[in-house]
């Protein structure tokens, strides 16, 4: 059975199921989100009125057999940045509709009644729109209890907490995991986007027929190339060994040690704090207390890089416990227990907000006045009564670093797009910096991790602290990064494909398997390239400019500790990456 | 002639040795040389990251007195 498009209007509360048409038919995940909102969306659309639309993907090999496939794509038009954005996330929801046939699932529209929040229904041949007012002003697990309870374990769910409904800028749109435990579509404000629609859950149910997957034209071809392809993971010393042993927050020791770990709301590329926030301590605190860990985001990851985290007591606290999650609230804020951000990050995952735009808030928070270094238990009981409350204070964190900034007259704002820096310090990491400034999505970590060869040595070396090399290297990070969006795979087989040459002519094999046809690496590299162009495009048309393809000015002017770094490009070294 | 420096492992090259140590050294030690006294088996865990004072540095580099020396078998993650 072909796959086909299932469209949705809020605005009627009706659906259709389209045939894919043949310019779309060769694109999957980040590929063919950002070619609908890109052809659909009106750029100048405000992201919360009924002009935008989001767009849900599965990569081109999700709900096949392929290891680390699960991913999913959504993409719309960002409350936060004002640019388009691609938002990538685990889960189960991309191999149930990938199983489903579903090639795309477009959301258009706002309820003519809002008075109330729907739940959207994704089965065989149907779409069903219902109101839901129990599910109102319930948090995500609440959430996923009443839809486990209504369906079954194998149904996908994607859903919004309080602060999706209030639609504040740091919500993100949650998303189930294959043991029960929640993932996020986030940045960007995708949650907010959700809650303007009305929309509280969406559930995606494949249980019951096309068991086997997503169909493959030749299954021999598939299985020796996915073969090539799992070997090289899990050679790979670092999607191999250390990302299960460490999980990403592994990272705290050697950022710190390079000096490019934010500290202090951005004022330090050193944290005091990093022994007792590390990966090395959480694994030990793992293993004393029983938890796990090896977890995987979504079906078929071979990695394992998430984990499950309890407390002293052995009583479960935390999964999916992440580096960026423990720098913003460990480094960048200053809580130095481990525990303490644990409880932070689960109650955050029940209410379904950014780990990068509310921690570095709250980071933010600090200098406005707001609340003291480091004092977690203040930063919990703003996120559960003030943010979820949609007090004033919780709007005013809930608007996210950008807003916060404006309202309280700071200067030292660390954003590009009005989207929080993530845990590398540009001026320390310049690559990476590149990165941030020239994605069409705000400053984003995965866009193009330049981080992996700046610090990690991976894909050879270059040298942090120098200019040199980096718009070149955040540029072929970037196009590659496209192309792997694309394909539904975890951006961490990006590891493997840049050390190990096997990996990526795998990867391909398995795509032209799949299809039956004869991509080579130029043609994914291509994709690519057509990517990033129609993204920048429709930036371009939203109003954004050169302009807003630059740091924070402090950063130019503020040397950062301990290597006394300044973000030195000029503009036309930085408006050179658009130049291929 | 020696040098005292102060070497941190990391990830897995913690295992059975240390987190953090003041050590000597003969003058003119390279990053291989200290990493081969203290015992790294970096045939099993191929080295990573090799940093002194905060800055990468390769195998041959001959460290010098009060030196920060750090180092990683490959790490990973986003």
């Amino acid at each position: 059975m072909a796959d086909k498009i299932y469209r949705v209007d809020m605005s009627n509360l009706s659906f259709k199921i389209e045939d894919v048409p043949d310019e779309w038919m060769g694109l999957g995940g980040r590929g063919l989100t950002s070619t609908i909102i890109a052809a659909e969306v009106d750029p100048e659309c405000h992201p919360l009125g009924p002009n935008n639309k989001m767009v849900f993907a599965p990569g081109l090999l999700s709900g096949t057999s392929a290891a680390n496939s699960g991913r999913n794509s959504l993409g719309l038009k960002s409350p936060l940045t004002g640019g388009i954005k691609e938002s990538n996330v685990g889960g189960t929801i991309a191999g149930v509709m990938a199983k489903l046939g579903v090639k795309a699932l477009i959301i258009e529209g706002i309820p003519k009644d809002d008075s109330t929040f729907y739940h959207i229904h994704v089965s065989q041949n149907k779409v069903e729109i219902v109101a839901c007012p129990e599910l109102v002003g319930k948090n995500n697990y609440a959430v996923l209890d009443a839809m486990e309870e209504k369906y079954n374990k194998k149904v996908a769910v994607m859903t919004i907490g309080l602060p999706g409904e209030q639609k504040m800028l740091i919500s993100n749109i949650s998303v189930r995991d294959p043991k029960g435990k929640l993932r996020s579509h986030g940045r960007g404000g995708t949650g907010a986007v959700m809650g303007s629609k009305k929309i509280k859950c969406i559930t995606v149910d494949a249980a019951k027929f096309n068991e086997s997957g997503a169909s493959i034209v030749d299954p021999e071809k598939f299985k020796a190339a996915s073969k090539i392809f799992t070997k090289a993971l899990q050679d790979n010393p670092i999607s191999g060994e250390g990302l299960p042993a460490f999980g990403t927050n592994v990272l705290v020791n050697i950022i710190n040690e390079a000096g490019g770990l934010p500290s202090h709301n951005f004022r330090s590329g050193f944290s005091e704090n990093a022994e007792e926030i590390c990966g090395e301590t959480m694994a030990e605190n793992i293993k004393e207390r029983g938890g796990n860990t090896t977890h995987g985001c979504h079906q078929g990851c071979v990695i394992q890089c998430s984990q499950t985290y309890n407390d002293k007591e052995g009583n479960y606290l935390t999964s999916g416990f992440e580096y960026e999650m423990i720098w913003a609230f460990g480094a960048n804020f200053g809580i130095k227990d481990l525990d303490q951000i644990a409880k932070i990050d689960a109650l955050m995952d029940d209410l379904g907000v950014d780990a990068i735009e509310t921690g570095v808030t709250i980071g933010l928070a600090v200098d406005a006045g707001l609340i003291e270094f480091g004092d977690g238990k203040r930063a919990f009981e703003i996120l559960e009564k003030d943010v979820a409350g949609g007090t004033p204070l919780g709007r005013i964190i809930g608007s996210g670093a950008g807003n916060l900034g404006k309202l309280y007259g700071l200067v030292r704002v660390p954003v590009v797009k009005n989207q929080s820096i993530p845990a590398y310090e540009p001026r320390a990491i310049k690559g990476q910096g590149i990165t941030y400034v020239t994605t069409p999505m705000g400053a984003d970590h995965t866009a193009g991790y330049a981080v992996a060869t700046n610090i990690l040595n991976s894909g050879g070396h270059v040298d942090p602290l120098s200019k040199e090399g980096q718009v070149e290297l955040s540029r072929n990070l970037q196009i590659a990064s496209a192309a792997v969006d694309s394909t539904g795979m975890c951006i961490f087989v990006a590891f493997p494909a840049l050390d190990e040459p096997e990996c990526l002519p795998a990867l391909i094999d398995m795509i032209n398997a799949r299809f039956g046809i004869s991509l080579g690496v130029d043609d994914v590299m291509n994709l690519g390239k057509n990517i990033l162009k129609t993204e920048h495009e429709f930036n371009l048309k939203a109003g954004l400019t050169s302009a807003d393809d630059r740091v924070p000015e402090f950063m130019k002017y503020e040397a950062l500790p301990p290597h006394n770094a300044i973000w030195d490009f000029t503009n036309e070294e930085i408006d050179e990456f658009w130049n291929f | 002639m020696s040098i005292t420096i102060t070497v941190k492992l990391f990830a897995q090259y913690r295992d059975g040795l240390f987190k953090v140590k003041e050590m000597t050294f003969p003058k003119g030690s390279t990053a291989i040389y200290v990493i081969d006294e203290i015992g790294i088996d970096h045939s099993k865990l191929p080295i990573g990251v090799l940093m002194v004072n905060g800055v990468h540095v390769e195998e041959d580099f001959v460290l010098e007195n009060g030196n920060v020396f750090t180092i990683f078998p490959k790490v990973g993650g986003g």
